[in-house]
């Protein structure tokens, strides 16, 4: 009689579907949800999230929210701006009758955290990435049994990693001498600083012999890791803010070391090169298919080296070529020139900031270990930027202007009794100099906020830029930009972004004390004016 | 006795002294007179915020004096002149944060209430003394003074000139604001300083307060006027202008032209940090944003208006510039930059000699053709 009851059970356990059975838990848990005592409340929202079901965690979350509604039949309901969907078919189900279920704190906080972990079971991998860095800052046991459950079924393999690491950060609390040790051994890879804090804390209350001796070790290499990658985070960045002071402060190089004279309008020039790069932008949202749009920044290079080109010799011609060996009186015109470009701009496309979007070929990044992301508009900036570098390099050494211009650099009357028509050498460096303001409008378009007062931002560092790096040479300002955006970027976790920036200043300040022509002086019988 | 019989009979001289007289009379007399006595409802009455107003601009023209001591005179376009000024400010703004006492929002005797915002235990050392009217007064001068010696002696004896100097200047007081913008240097962040109740017992909100404040910058600007004067007047005032025209020279003949330019800028200084200690109890408040980059520039403008090298000139200058700037940005704010950049092109080009220069030219003029 027993043998054929076994058999029968086992025949209906054959028959019964796995999925029909699972349908059966969950559904058995979901109903348990409208209990009498909050206790029970809270023990059927564990039960339901241990099912481990992704499906659970909208359950959970309408729960902590107050929106999961009880029939009077038992039906648990889920309620949406008025009407109530059945979770199990997903269908919407209209009822007069239903009534909340009540929470309080306890249970809030219980269905919450469960509704997170159960993220880790989310058909999105973001989503689970999150749910497991959500668990690592809220370890606990049952959470680990989780992560391992996810981990069984987890298919992508950055996710997979991230399991790895934080079971065993969340092991490193466990009770078990062994799991500890796994849990270590296992950490000497990361170079993640909270991993770090957490074998610190390990250590502090740690007694097992074997397992402090690997945890110290495992600590100095994630150390030796952690500085290393900030100090290449830092590098990364301090180059990528010189290549944007370098960008900035390349025409300003090129038009002070050969007229002289001071462009305070050159931050506009930057701006509106940045303008030229919307205005661009919105022309190919406008009158060309939606696929061209990632090409909109090749052809804004042209348009706002042009634009800015024009408006330069323009300048060149109409205002600052009467204020020739004047070069204060020129300072304080080309300042007027500014607050006139920036209230035009104001004009035309008002005062609040544009939007410029990166193509997609530039968002995104290379994710780097430690949280360190090496993003692609940095990186192509700091390519274009010493592109920009080189293409003038060669302009200045290989072309007929470069010549004349380094001619009338080195001895203006000179160059002018050798037969070079210093006046439209003149005109044409002041194009190029703001040219090159304008493509490098082009380049700050993409990392920062487009507005009428962009170029102020940039005009103190850049003249700074070229009067540590010297003025007229191309290596000075390339030496000077990189080695103070180096420079500011180290000093920045010590002293705080203001301080370090002050301190740069201070620094210039005192070191033109000592070079008063820069890092790198033109050599040669320049006449003091 | 000859200085001063050459005071008084070169024509020129009589001049000077008929319009200083005359302009003592209008701010002196004329203004409080108009405020005071005639009826609120006069055609000619000067409403008590007009003679605030007036004061400021009294203000702006003794910064416009100082700035023009050291360009007009001397060559050196400081573009950081801003902060000369707002450190004075400041160092009065302390003094009156002192005065509060517990009578601010929190009722802190011993912190101003920024401090006790940020949790501040006990007052910075910076901040001793300034309970003491004649310390802060100092400091009024000696700040400013102390900051433009040694700036100016590490910068004139390396030989900075020109537009170095400007641009070192410029990232001087550009230093400067980032630093006072720091809550944690202690000077109100963001915010300033600001709420002040009294000055030396007088309530800042009574009309007679600011009457007397107004007064007092009359005859600071008076003094400066004098002051001024008598140094572009003296030998030392003559080396200024040689180095200014001709610095190499200069130097060649033997004179030190770091000394000059050193006296120069420092005199310059204390002028603008005097400036500033009278123009902050008058606006009620000083914040990081006096230190910004374009205030310096905009002061080189009203010398460049008025006319830079000439006594009265800057003094013109700042009352036309702000003047204007107080009218446009009111009756049509989105064109006062436009006025302002055309006015830096306009008077650069073709004004060099700003309007004391272009008066001169038609007098020039109407006594040629009368001479014909």
């Amino acid at each position: 009689m027993r043998a054929f009851h076994l058999i029968l059970a086992l025949a209906a356990l054959l028959l019964a579907t796995p999925s029909a059975r699972a349908d059966d838990d969950f559904s058995t848990a979901l109903r348990a949800l409208n209990a009498d005592s909050y206790a029970d409340k809270i023990a059927a929202a564990e039960a339901l999230a241990a099912l481990g079901e992704g499906r659970a965690a909208p359950i959970l979350d309408a729960l902590a929210d107050g929106r999961l509604y009880v029939t009077p039949d038992g039906a648990i309901l889920i309620e949406q701006a008025g009407t109530y969907l059945e979770p199990l078919s997903q269908k919407i189900v209209t009822t007069d009758k239903a009534e909340a279920i009540t929470v309080n704190n306890r249970l809030r906080g219980v269905a919450r955290g469960a509704a997170g972990r159960l993220a880790l079971f989310s058909p999105n991998a973001q989503a689970r990435g999150a749910a497991v860095e959500a668990i690592m800052n809220s370890p606990s046991d049952e959470a680990a049994d989780m992560v391992r459950a996810a981990l069984a079924k987890e298919s992508d393999a950055t996710i997979k990693a991230l399991m790895v690491t934080a079971l065993a950060s969340l092991d490193l609390s466990s009770d078990n001498a062994g799991h500890r040790l796994a849990a270590v051994t296992q950490l000497a890879d990361s170079s993640d600083p909270s991993v770090r804090s957490q074998i610190q804390r390990l250590l502090e209350t740690e007694t097992d012999l074997q397992v402090r001796k690997v945890a110290e070790k495992t600590l100095g290499s994630i150390e030796f890791r952690v500085t290393l990658m900030g100090f290449v985070a830092n590098l990364f960045q301090g180059l990528s803010l010189g290549s944007v002071l370098l960008l900035a402060a390349i025409g300003l190089a090129v038009t002070f070391g050969v007229m002289g004279v001071i462009n305070m309008a050159h931050g506009e020039m930057i701006m509106l090169g940045a303008y030229t790069t919307f205005a661009v932008q919105q022309g190919f949202r406008a009158f060309l298919p939606a696929d061209l749009i990632d090409l909109y920044l090749v052809a804004a290079l042209p348009a706002a080296f042009l634009v800015t080109a024009l408006v330069g010799m323009g300048l060149e011609r109409g205002i600052i070529r009467f204020l020739y060996g004047r070069p204060l009186e020129t300072m304080l015109a080309t300042w007027g020139i500014s607050l006139v470009l920036q209230q035009v701009v104001r004009q035309i496309f008002g005062a609040s900031n544009m939007e410029v979007a990166n193509p997609s070929w530039m968002t995104g990044g290379w994710d780097l270990a430690g949280g360190f992301t090496l993003t692609y508009n940095r990186v192509v900036i700091i390519l274009f930027c010493l592109a920009v570098l080189g293409g003038l390099a060669a302009l200045l050494r290989w072309s007929s202007f470069g010549l004349h211009m380094r001619a009338v650099t080195q001895n203006r009357p000179m160059a002018s009794a050798m037969g070079i028509p210093t006046g439209r050498v003149d005109a044409m460096t002041f194009g190029l100099g703001s040219g090159i303001a304008g493509i490098a409008g082009v380049a700050l378009s993409q990392i920062g906020n487009v507005s009428p007062n962009l170029g102020q931002g940039y005009i103190v560092d850049s003249f700074m830029v070229v009067v540590f790096g010297g003025v007229g040479s191309l290596w000075g300002t390339l030496v000077g930009a990189v080695s103070l955006g180096v420079v500011n970027k180290f000093l920045e976790p010590y002293a705080g972004a203001m301080l370090g920036k002050i301190l740069v200043l201070v620094f210039i300040i005192l070191f033109i004390q000592k070079r008063p022509r820069g890092l790198f002086a033109l050599k040669g019988r320049s006449v003091e004016s | 006795m000859h200085s001063l019989s050459h005071l008084f009979l070169n024509p020129g001289d009589r001049r000077f002294w008929a319009g200083f007289t005359a302009l003592g009379v209008l701010f002196l007399l004329l203004v409080p007179a108009l405020n005071l006595l005639l009826p609120a409802d006069s055609a000619l009455h000067v409403p008590n915020y007009m003679v605030t107003l007036i004061g400021k601009y009294l203000c702006y023209a003794i910064l416009a004096m100082a700035m023009n001591l050291v360009w007009g005179y001397c060559g050196v376009l400081s573009l950081g002149h801003g902060a000369f000024f707002a450190l004075g400010g400041y160092a009065i703004g302390m003094y009156m944060m002192r005065s509060i006492g517990a009578r601010g929002v929190y009722g802190n005797a011993d912190l101003p209430d920024f401090m006790v915002f940020l949790n501040w235990k006990e007052l910075p050392w910076y901040w001793l003394g300034f309970d003491h009217f004649w310390f802060a007064a100092l400091m009024v001068m000696a700040i400013p003074g102390a900051l433009a010696f040694v700036f100016g002696w590490l910068a004139f004896r390396s030989r900075i000139n020109g537009v170095y100097l400007s641009i070192v200047t410029q990232a001087m007081t550009y230093a400067l604001m980032l630093a006072f913008f720091r809550n944690e240097m202690g000077f109100g962040g963001n915010n300033g300083l600001t709420d002040f109740k009294d000055i030396l017992g007088f309530d800042l909100s009574q009309d007679a307060t600011k009457m007397g404040l107004y007064l007092l910058t009359t005859l600071v600007l008076g003094a400066t006027f004098l002051l001024v004067r008598f140094v572009t007047a003296s030998k030392l005032g003559r080396v200024m202008m040689a180095v200014r025209d001709a610095e190499s020279r200069v130097r060649f003949l033997g004179y030190s032209v770091t000394g000059v330019k050193l006296f120069a800028f420092t005199l310059s200084a204390v002028l603008a940090g005097i400036a500033g200690a009278l123009y902050v109890p008058q606006v009620g408040i000083i914040n990081p944003s006096e230190f910004s980059p374009a205030n310096s520039i905009e002061i080189a403008i009203w010398v460049a208006v008025g006319g830079r090298g000439t006594l009265l000139g800057p003094v013109l200058g700042a009352f036309a510039v702000n003047g204007a700037k107080t009218w446009l940005t009111g009756a049509a704010p989105e064109l006062w930059l436009f006025a302002l950049g055309a006015l830096f092109i306009l008077v650069t080009l073709a004004l060099p000699k700003g309007l004391v220069g272009l008066w001169a030219g038609l007098r020039a003029r109407v006594t040629e053709k009368s001479n014909d």
